[in-house]
């Protein structure tokens, strides 16, 4: 460069980078000649991390009973490179009581790279997993005989009752995707992979322990480095205390026997979860240990479809238990007054005929009552035709049905796996009939819970509970220690428009389509549904709680293509509350007979 | 005449650093072979271990050098810009696309390979950065000359750091702060940057030892000691007045001596007092500067506020801003804690796997401690651990000194051109060397914190290689095309 005035700089540059070299020669020099402890750290006494696996925490009902706890199972190892040639391989599959083709073709497994990556002839590598107590117990007294070989303990799941299996989860082998995203596992960890194992698996899984090792070159143990002070111990993890009350829950898993469908029952006051229920379902212990990936890929394949949680996956029109959000919103928005009168012409009624037989002009709630399907066209009619323009009071009135949680997820809370439902918005209606193309008339449906709008059985168990709460609810949950009093959602009705809908709720137990299955001294509130199903039978559908004064159990029950839910969803959620109440069903003949009754053939116990 | 100028692209391409270029990435894959060869393993070859496919990103990036070489020279300036915006848009969308590899987004797949776009980012950032600089009319006048490629580098290191989360990759670009010394930058912003460094490690490392009389903290005495050294230092350069020195320092010293005598029966604040000093001497340079209209030395009375200030906010970025794990690395560096099972684990064994080499190394593929896999990423960041164990001192060495004759050759280079333009990015290719060469093997040697970040050409892995490829080989064909310039 000419006139560059900067030119000395290069030498400056190039002096850093001399400099720079120098210091890390020195370092070099320092670390590789003078340092004489590494040399003897490495020759002798090459660090182990040797892991210590925490026992998982346990799960517990709402009533302290114990649901899940653990098993010890134990893994054999092998290190390829400290079996000797003097190796009695013979007298190692008697023991374990394999033959020798076994532990041949075992073997060529374990060293093949491609199914096995990790492998390494200086690293154990697992030659049997998932055993037994009595399985390993030969080889234990005989370790000795057999260098390079280990046992290394582990637990395993284990179920006290075959009940709950959606709402508790499984625990799997951790996948490539987990161990990415998280330092804390690596191959060959288990986790929860679904349900409250997976929801809290890191409040479960405790804290790996670590055992710092010394060990030789030849990569024998040597005992423990600097006495074990860097030692950590494992952490057990933290037991779950959740709110569900395990009678309850097998309950209701009995009496849907031979059914596909779902009962969710949730205390009104707290939203703790008391039963969750999706029949088919599987016994827990299924899916634990050696047999979990088979029994797995069948319950993948079960045409009825064990896996899906159907009480918070499923989704259903309400059917007529959402004539009890109907009449709450057209009460909160001056369509009707408790003493509004609509005439009703029976099965003759148009544009929808009344299913039932009962007196003319009806009040609000005889209407319930009977469940008198005219009686709640007029009222959805009346509040939508107050305004020119639908679209505005169709809103308001969708934005009021939205905020009993329905046509949307609970957000705030630990449940996995939900469907959001689906209550139609004003752009779908728009978009299948042109902006000015739909009235009233056109979306009748609606007000009796058909057509477009699609409920979960758990939404359908909180509508219950925000009737029985007069006005909020506090999003469903399943943990018992979560103080879930931050999570209240206020409804914007009047609390006095509710006891004309518990008043009529009531009666449909003492008259109305509940009466049969009704226990007088429970005083019980309910409303029976039959949703119209257009691949086959109805659904019958039941939501209710009791007792009417103070609701200490709200309940939602489905049971998929089984006719009127006044015959089978009624009494399931009947002797439900009857059970939680009470202790006991004495009705034993009824739950026989519910539980006993096959609807569809298909579902299969697992 | 013309003929003899240009030339062939094959007689005037430097084949010595083509020669250093092909020994490096050579033996960078003999020692990824020994790290990740465990006793039993198959060929160099063989696909299904690291050797093996770090074979088929060598072949790849020796396709690319000599595609790089047989393009327009001119292409490369043309391009700058423009490839420099598309590079920005790329990593901003990168994290869009990547998925998440512990706790860093900067990879994204394309059908089998995973490619790092920041590694990429390099090359451009100094090819524009070149562009810029190397107009007719720019020159570094004053600070304002600077702004622009500031910019330039700022941009792609924040985006890096807030959305990628990969502080190493973007640390790189400070290596640019060299080719603007080189330019024509004050020598003093390189100093302030070892102040700053100095000044954190001290806070940081003896701002928890408390002092043996009154109170206040071992680091806060310590670096007021050095703000105030550093004061006087300038009052007395600028003054050819060696006299005010001592007086300076001895009435520094009775301050301190009084304190003394006071602690005996109050508890003096040493720290605040301290402090005061600092701030005295500030005030008294503001007032020579004025006085002998020196205002050059208002900047020192300035500065040493501002380090006031930032002292105080060490501690605060060490404990809120930086992550819990980057803050332990620190912490097990400077020796404040010990955690050879955690934080400390990779360093101390990599301590232990090259001191274990001696003088003459445990020969090739016969070093235990990488074998036992005892050292982790000992195929990438750690890959100068498995030269430490099996070539020894005598390796280490020499892998060090080749790579010292890389980069003196690069600025050899640097300064043959006649144009400016490329021999700046000559000096952004030397420094992005020297930079990455000082972090990653100061980290193996247990002398910086461990920040990840590869040894260039012997590392593991496609992006990083074919990122030094390309930032090399487009030096090489603009250093051919050195002749076809006018002077």
């Amino acid at each position: 460069m000419i006139n560059d005035q900067f030119y000395r700089r290069r030498y400056v540059i190039s002096g850093i980078a001399v400099l720079i070299v120098l210091v890390y020669i020195v370092r070099l020099f320092y670390l590789q000649i003078i340092d004489q402890s590494t040399k003897d750290q490495a020759d002798n006494n090459a660090l182990v991390k040797h892991i210590i696996y925490p026992s998982r925490g346990l799960i517990y009902d709402r009533n302290g009973e114990l649901l899940v706890f653990n098993q010890p199972i134990y893994e054999i190892t092998m290190t390829m490179r400290e079996m000797g040639k003097d190796w009695d391989t013979t007298a190692f599959c008697r023991c374990l009581d394999i033959s020798r083709e076994e532990f041949d073709e075992r073997l060529v497994e374990i060293k093949d790279r491609r199914k096995n990556r990790g492998y390494s002839r200086w690293t154990p590598q697992v030659f049997m997993s998932q055993l037994k107590k009595e399985d390993i117990a030969t080889l234990q007294e005989e370790l000795f005989l057999f260098p390079g070989v280990d046992i290394q303990k582990r637990t395993l799941r284990d179920y006290t009752y075959k009940a709950a299996a959606h709402v508790l989860g499984s625990v799997g082998e951790v996948s490539q995707n987990d161990i990415d995203r998280d330092d804390y596992y690596i191959r060959g960890d288990y986790s929860g992979r679904d349900g409250l194992e997976r929801t809290y698996e890191k409040q479960l899984r405790g804290e790996k322990g670590i055992e710092v090792l010394m060990r030789d070159v030849k990569g024998r143990i040597q005992g423990s480095y600097q006495d074990g002070e860097l030692d950590r111990t494992a952490k057990a993890g933290t037991d779950l205390y959740t709110t569900l009350d395990i009678r309850l829950q097998m309950l209701a898993e009995e009496l849907l026997a031979g059914k596909i469908g779902s009962a969710v029952a949730i205390e009104p006051k707290t939203g703790e979860i008391l039963a969750l229920v999706s029949n088919p379902g599987w016994n827990p212990k299924v899916l634990v240990g050696k047999e979990r990936s088979k029994n797995y890929n069948k319950l993948l394949h079960d045409p009825t479809k064990p896996l899906m949680n159907r009480a918070t996956q499923a989704m259903y029109p309400p059917g007529s238990t959402f004539k009890t959000i109907q009449s709450l919103v057209c009460l909160e928005q001056g369509a009707i007054t408790p003493n509004t009168l609509y005439p009703c012409s029976g099965p003759g009624s148009t544009p929808i005929k009344c299913t039932h037989h009962h007196g003319s002009p009806v009040a609000l709630d005889r209407a319930i009552e009977q469940s008198c399907n005219p009686y709640f066209w007029c009222a959805f009619r009346d509040l939508l035709n107050r305004d020119k323009d639908i679209h505005k009071p169709y809103e308001k009135w969708r934005n009021a049905v939205m905020q009993f949680g329905l046509g949307q997820k609970f957000t705030d809370t630990d449940l996995a796996e939900q469907s959001s439902g689906s209550i139609p918005s004003t752009q779908l209606y728009d978009k299948f009939y042109g902006k000015d193309g739909w009235k009233a008339i056109t979306i009748r449906s609606l007000s009796i819970g058909q057509g477009e709008i699609l409920v979960t059985p758990l939404q359908l168990a909180n509508q219950a509970a925000c009737i029985a709460n007069e006005g909020y609810y506090i999003s469903p949950h399943l943990n018992k220690n979560d103080s879930m009093r931050i999570h209240r959602h206020n409804l914007d009705i009047h609390k006095h428009h509710f006891e004309v809908v518990k008043e009529g709720m009531n009666r449909v137990m003492i008259y109305g389509t509940g009466r049969h299955y009704a226990v007088d001294s429970l005083h019980m509130a309910g409303k029976t549904g039959t949703a119209q199903n257009p691949h086959g039978r109805d659904h019958a559908i039941f939501i209710g709680f009791a007792p009417v004064e103070d609701p200490q159990i709200a309940v939602a029950v489905v049971v998929e293509n089984a006719g009127f839910g006044a015959t089978w969803a009624c009494p399931v959620a009947s002797m439900m509350i009857e059970q939680y109440l009470t202790g006991e069903v004495k009705r034993r003949d009824l739950r026989r007979r519910i539980g006993e009754t096959v609807l569809n053939e298909s579902v299969k116990k697992w | 005449m013309r003929a003899s100028r240009s030339g062939n692209i094959w007689q005037n391409v430097d084949w010595i650093t083509i020669g250093i270029f092909l020994v490096l990435v050579f033996f960078g894959w003999l020692n990824i072979y020994g790290a990740s060869y465990t006793f039993d393993q198959t060929s160099i070859f063989d696909f299904s271990n690291r050797a093996g496919k770090q074979f088929t990103w060598i072949i790849g990036s020796l396709i690319m050098g000599i595609i790089l070489l047989l393009i327009d020279y001119k292409t490369y300036d043309v391009l700058a810009y423009f490839a420099y915006g598309a590079m920005l848009l790329l990593l901003l969308a990168t994290p869009f696309l990547a998925h998440d590899i512990k706790g860093s987004l900067s990879w994204i797949s394309l059908g089998p390979v995973s490619l790092q776009p920041a590694e990429f980012a390099k090359c451009i950032v100094a090819l524009a950065v070149a562009k810029y600089m190397g107009r007719y009319e720019y020159k570094i006048r004053t600070w304002r000359d600077l702004i622009v490629p500031f910019a330039l580098i700022g941009v792609p290191a924040l985006i890096i750091i807030v959305l990628q989360k990969e502080t190493g990759s973007a640390l790189v670009f400070a290596a640019f702060l060299l080719v603007f010394y080189r330019q024509g930058m004050s020598g003093y912003v390189l100093w302030i940057c070892v102040a700053a460094v100095a000044l954190f490690i001290i806070s940081i490392r003896f701002g928890g030892i408390a002092l043996p009389l009154g109170s206040g903290s071992v680091g806060m005495l310590s670096c007021m000691l050095l703000l105030a050294a550093v004061e006087i230092y300038f009052i007395c350069k600028e003054h050819r007045m060696r006299w005010q020195a001592l007086i300076l320092i001895g009435s520094v010293f009775l301050v301190y001596g009084i304190c003394l005598l006071i602690n005996i029966w109050v508890t003096v604040p040493f720290d605040w007092i301290s402090v005061g000093i600092v701030v005295a001497l500030a005030l008294y340079t503001v007032f020579i500067s004025i006085y002998w209209r020196k205002y050059i030395l208002l900047l020192v009375a300035l500065f040493s506020l501002f380090c006031i200030g930032y002292t105080q906010a060490c501690d605060f970025v060490f404990q809120k801003v930086l992550q819990p794990h980057q803050r332990i690395r620190i912490e097990v560096l400077l020796g404040m804690k010990e955690d050879p099972a955690g934080a400390g684990y990779n360093v101390n064994q990599a301590r232990i796997a090259i001191g274990s080499g001696r003088f003459l190394g445990k020969g090739y593929l016969n070093g235990t401690q990488t074998k036992l896999q005892f050292v982790p990423e000992q195929d990438t960041d750690f890959i100068f651990c498995t030269v430490g164990e099996e070539w020894g001192f005598v390796g280490s060495i020499g892998v060090l000194l080749v790579y010292l004759f890389f980069i003196l050759r690069l600025i050899e280079i640097a300064e043959r051109q006649r144009n400016t333009s490329t021999q700046i990015y000559a000096y952004a290719v030397a420094s992005i060397f020297l930079f990455h060469l000082t972090i990653n093997v100061g980290m193996v040697l247990g002398l910086l914190p461990v920040i990840g970040i590869p040894l260039p050409f012997f590392s593991y892995g496609g992006s990083s290689l074919w990122g030094f490829t390309l930032l090399l080989f487009i030096l090489l064909r603009l250093d051919a095309a050195r002749m076809e310039q006018l002077r």
